[in-house]
């Protein structure tokens, strides 16, 4: 076992996770965050905007490559993790927690998966 | 600068101030002002510590800095989807041409010559392209194929299907470009993953066509040199549900005088003028990306457009054009370039071309230790660095004297090291590439770790330069730099 998947969190096959509690915060897996390697660059949404499962809400951006990230829920966005302009490296040190993403307001959860099943397909 | 810099220099005013001596300037152009004399004393500043080197120190400055560097010129420069093939001297003596240097503006009639060659590479890209139509306008590859797909829009536009036809797919394997191409005209983009044999999925492109299908982007041969062989059949899923065919000429180098887009189907087209004709990489200078169509989107191209006329030849705005791209006919004295190697290559060079980038590539593909996926190739391979890292082994190559292949790219060939000797290089060149491979390839992992050690400059800290850009001379020495001063 590789990575590191918390158990009571949902996830998106395209590797976004979703906390089950309040503050619902949205970021990308230990998995993801590997596979990306060293991200230098997080573009995250305005407070406020409206999201919708399965769109893209944002892009991370490493050496390697430039990704979407796309939203677990329809809703809305509350706040953004506005510490991670200037410290991108969160997301590959932290992904669970100093690299979360957003905080969103949920109206409907998109179709999510367990984190058995996430690791299922990504391992 | 300090003060032991400081030389001789063949500067005029000096010769005049320190010694009295008349300048030999001045002397050959009775009446004409020292620079000093020219700016009124309010306006000049002597408090700026502009360099003064001597001539010398120059010379040997900027002659180092070239040994620094490598290039083409320097030895093979395999880089995958790129084409970085050696552009013959000969190219730079006609575009230094005192007759090449007109003035756009010059009305016609006074332009004669440049317009028929303009309207003889016009055509000869057609021909090459299987096209009925080609403007040259187009500033770059990149620009070509937003040329060709805005052609494409307005195609539709004029056919009452602009609204409707609102999707460009693209294989996943293709150029970024094409994505962006697709994104940038304003159309969605519908990306198509490759099928197991790295060629389209004829059966995902069933899926995905239909009356929103603006326009299918491809590239033939494709990223990974394969022929699509299916190219037919994908032009009749696309035609048939109403799309066009776009094809990506980055790799019409493999094709020269043997196949052509028009042939199997392709609508619009971009020449890459750089990769194909050998002529000089843009790299954000003057570049050209002409576009060919078929007949029945020649109406939509940019203006102006050269044609030959009972009395010569003319330039004229196409009657439902899309508007301008760039000025005038495009970047002049590159489309001359490109003709140029047309020309002198003639039928028969241009078949040698694509014959000898195609056995350059098999060749090193068969030489190479690393697993080459795929294949027999066309002009180019991805071989595999396998459980190492592609860029580490690409760095390692740099200890050996030859410019790495493109790495970890197309995405679907595991740490891909995407090769393209192109055919300027000797089978020497491709020895020493492949042993250069296999160097690498053999090193232990912390050789490879550390490599490169014999370049000018060591390993590059990337991650730094991405999340602390120092942008400007004024970062140099700067330990704040990056916090937005």
């Amino acid at each position: 076992m590789r990575f590191d998947y918390p158990p009571e969190r949902r996830y998106r096959p395209t590797h976004e996770w979703l906390t089950a509690d309040e503050p619902r915060r949205v970021g990308v897996t230990d998995f993801a965050q590997d596979e990306l390697g060293d991200v230098v660059f997080v573009e995250l949404p305005d407070p406020g905007d409206p999201l919708t499962a399965g769109d893209a809400f944002g892009v991370v951006e490493s050496i390697k490559a430039v990704s979407d990230l796309y939203a677990p829920v329809d809703g809305e966005v509350a706040t953004i993790n506005e510490s991670l302009f200037d410290r991108p490296e969160l997301v590959n040190d932290d992904p669970y927690g100093e690299g979360w993403m957003i905080e969103v307001r949920v109206d409907a959860a998109g179709e999510l998966l367990s984190a058995d099943e996430y690791r299922e397909q990504v391992e | 600068m300090s003060d032991d810099d400081r030389g001789y220099t063949f500067d005029q005013a000096r010769w005049a101030d320190d010694d009295g001596y008349v300048s030999l300037l001045s002397e050959a152009a009775p009446g004409r002002a020292e620079p000093g004399d020219a700016l009124p004393d309010d306006l000049t500043r002597d408090e700026l510590a502009l360099p003064d080197p001597a001539e010398p120190t120059v010379v040997r400055h900027y002659t180092r800095l070239s040994a620094l560097n490598y290039g083409v010129d320097a030895g093979p420069y395999p880089l995958g989807s790129c084409t970085m093939k050696y552009n013959p001297a000969f190219l730079e003596d006609v575009a230094a041409l005192p007759e090449a240097a007109v003035h756009p503006d010059r009305p016609d009639e006074s332009v004669q010559g440049v317009l028929e060659i303009q309207h003889r590479l016009q055509r000869a890209l057609a021909r090459i392209g299987g096209m009925d139509a080609v403007t040259l306008q187009p500033p770059a590859g990149a620009a070509g194929e937003f040329t060709g797909i805005e052609v494409t829009k307005a195609y539709h536009r004029a056919n009452g299907e602009g609204e409707t036809r609102s999707e460009v797919l693209v294989p996943s394997s293709a150029h970024g470009t094409n994505f962006a191409t697709a994104a940038m005209a304003g159309y969605e983009v519908v990306e198509l993953p490759p099928g197991d044999d790295g060629r389209v999925d004829i059966d995902a492109l069933a899926a995905a066509v239909g009356p929103e299908t603006a326009a299918l982007m491809l590239t033939n041969p494709n990223t990974v040199g394969l022929f699509e062989r299916d190219v037919v059949e994908a032009a009749e899923l696309v035609h048939d549900a109403g799309g066009l065919l776009y094809y990506d000429g980055a790799n019409l180098n493999a094709l020269l005088g043997r196949a052509r887009p028009g042939d199997m189907g392709f609508d619009v087209m971009h020449y890459n003028v750089h990769k194909t004709f050998a002529t000089p990489h843009g790299g954000g200078g003057p570049g050209a990306g002409p576009v060919g169509v078929v007949s029945d989107l020649a109406e939509f191209l940019p203006t102006p457009h050269v044609r030959e006329t009972d009395d010569g030849y003319e330039r004229y705005g196409p009657e439902r054009s899309v508007g301008k791209v760039h000025g005038f006919t495009g970047n002049w004295l590159v489309l001359l370039k490109a003709y140029a190697y047309v020309a002198r290559l003639g039928d028969e060079g241009l078949r040698d071309t694509s014959a000898t980038a195609v056995l350059n590539a098999n060749y090193l593909a068969e030489q190479i230790g690393l697993d080459v996926p795929y294949g027999p190739f066309h002009h180019e391979f991805a071989a595999t660095a396998g459980d190492r890292d592609a860029a580490d082994l690409a760095r390692a190559m740099l200890d050996h004297g030859v410019h790495p292949p493109t790495t970890k790219w197309p995405e679907f060939v595991h740490e891909a090291m995407l090769t393209e000797p192109t055919e300027a290089e000797s089978r020497r060149d491709l020895d020493a590439l492949a042993a250069a491979f296999d160097a690498a390839a053999a090193a232990d992992d912390e050789t490879v770790a550390n490599a490169p050690e014999r370049t000018a400059a060591r390993r590059i800290d990337q991650v730094g330069a991405a999340r602390e850009p120092r942008l400007s001379w004024q970062a140099l020495g700067d330990e704040n730099a990056g916090t937005g001063d």
